[in-house]
């Protein structure tokens, strides 16, 4: 039972960090929450639908389906997050401080709330379609324990589900004049992640070199599969053994959108 | 005006240059992943539990699940990490390596499902 709470816990925290960190970028934004829920539904009836077709998109492409979807998904994310990140840096302030940009705020805020919807769908679609296969598995198989394994899967889905919870509660707490330096340094974090992660799946597929593999090794250090490890994984795409490759996208997608946060944040010439 | 056939000139030299080295890339990874190896996973074990590939090239590695149910091929060593249906095969890449043992093991069955690629 502890194993299966594990295994769910892990593949659950990674989706609810994303939609607890966006949850808090998002507070201002008009009717965020019913855009919230509608991603995380579309992200369910998702991972179900990869699910039951996991065997065609593993068989496409030559056997590496699966990567080039994960891949996918994780790049349009990067886009996504990044659009959000530059957008909140240019019209955040101003939905925060002063009322009279919010009319047209309120129009730009749907555009945002559709990157929402997109992101938090992405990611649940990435995380919950493995979990989906996982607890099939457990059910599938006969023997004792399916019930009790079960009860742990349950017991994950709960436990990653609060934790990112506190992360928002947590973030709610900060002073509104650090709120969006936090949240759009968490963002950014995200997605750089998300792209070392993109270049991983990619390089696993024999699309792209590895350039150098590992290119250092801290494992005994900080464990990928400790919960500092996990949790640095799912914030910040902390990886052990990363390959030169996945430096690269880390490195370039931090620069460019951080860039772009500059370029968007920068002082208007009245 | 002068100018502009030099220019294009420099820059289908620059791209054909690209276009070659990219060329000679693919042609490596090709060769590379020509050395094919088989695992198989039945009743939740890995069948060989050892595997010895050579050390310092990309090879092709096959995973058949012979069982009902899916299976995670994880290795924090390798970096790897893929799901396979029941009964279906997934390929996943792996290497070059450094010489060494590299643990892996089935994330949805990890009491059984253990093994261990040699590099040498």
């Amino acid at each position: 039972m502890f194993g299966t709470a594990v295994i769910v816990f892990r593949e659950v925290l990674e989706a609810a960090l994303i939609i607890g960190i966006l949850a808090a970028a998002t507070r201002s934004v008009p009717n965020r929450n019913r855009w919230l829920l509608g991603g995380l539904a579309a992200g369910l009836a998702g991972s179900a639908l990869v699910a039951v077709s996991t065997d065609m998109i593993s068989a496409m492409a030559s056997g590496v389906g699966q990567e080039l979807l994960n891949a996918t998904i994780l790049g349009i994310a990067v886009l996504m997050l990044a659009w959000h990140n530059i957008w909140m840096t240019s019209h955040g302030k101003a939905l925060a401080i002063s009322a009279k940009a919010v009319g047209q705020a309120i129009q730009q805020g749907r555009r945002e709330n559709s990157v929402l919807l997109v992101v938090v769908g992405l990611a649940v679609l990435r995380e919950g379609s493995e979990t989906v296969l996982f607890l099939y598995g457990i059910s599938a198989s006969e023997g004792a324990g399916t019930s009790s394994m079960l009860l742990g899967g349950g017991i994950g889905i709960l436990a990653g589900i609060s934790l990112g919870y506190a992360l928002y509660a947590g973030l709610l707490r900060v002073p509104m004049r650090w709120f969006f330096a936090a949240t759009g340094v968490l963002v950014l974090l995200l997605a750089a992640g998300m792209a070392s992660q993109a270049a991983h799946f990619l390089i696993q597929a024999d699309v792209l070199p590895s350039l150098a593999a590992p290119l250092w090794d801290t494992s005994a250090m900080l464990p990928e599969n400790s919960i500092p490890g996990m949790l640095l994984h799912s914030l910040a795409g902390y990886d052990p053994r990363p390959a030169g490759m996945q430096l690269i996208f880390y490195a370039l997608t931090l620069t460019t959108i951080a860039l772009g946060m500059k370029w968007a944040g920068r002082p208007v010439a009245q | 005006m002068n100018v502009s056939p030099t220019l294009s000139a420099a820059c289908r030299r620059a791209v054909a240059t690209a276009l070659a080295t990219a060329t000679t890339l693919c042609v490596t990874t090709t060769m590379a992943a020509d050395g094919q190896y088989a695992l198989t996973i039945q009743d939740h074990r890995f069948q060989p539990a050892e595997l010895v590939i050579p050390a310092g090239t990309k090879i092709r590695l096959a995973v058949e699940n012979r069982d009902a149910t899916p299976e995670e091929f994880e290795s924090h060593d390798l970096n790897r990490e893929k799901i396979i249906t029941g009964k279906s095969t997934a390929t996943i890449y792996v290497g070059p390596l450094a010489p060494g043992r590299y643990r892996f093991f089935g994330e949805y069955n990890e009491k059984t499902a253990q093994g261990v690629i040699v590099a040498q």
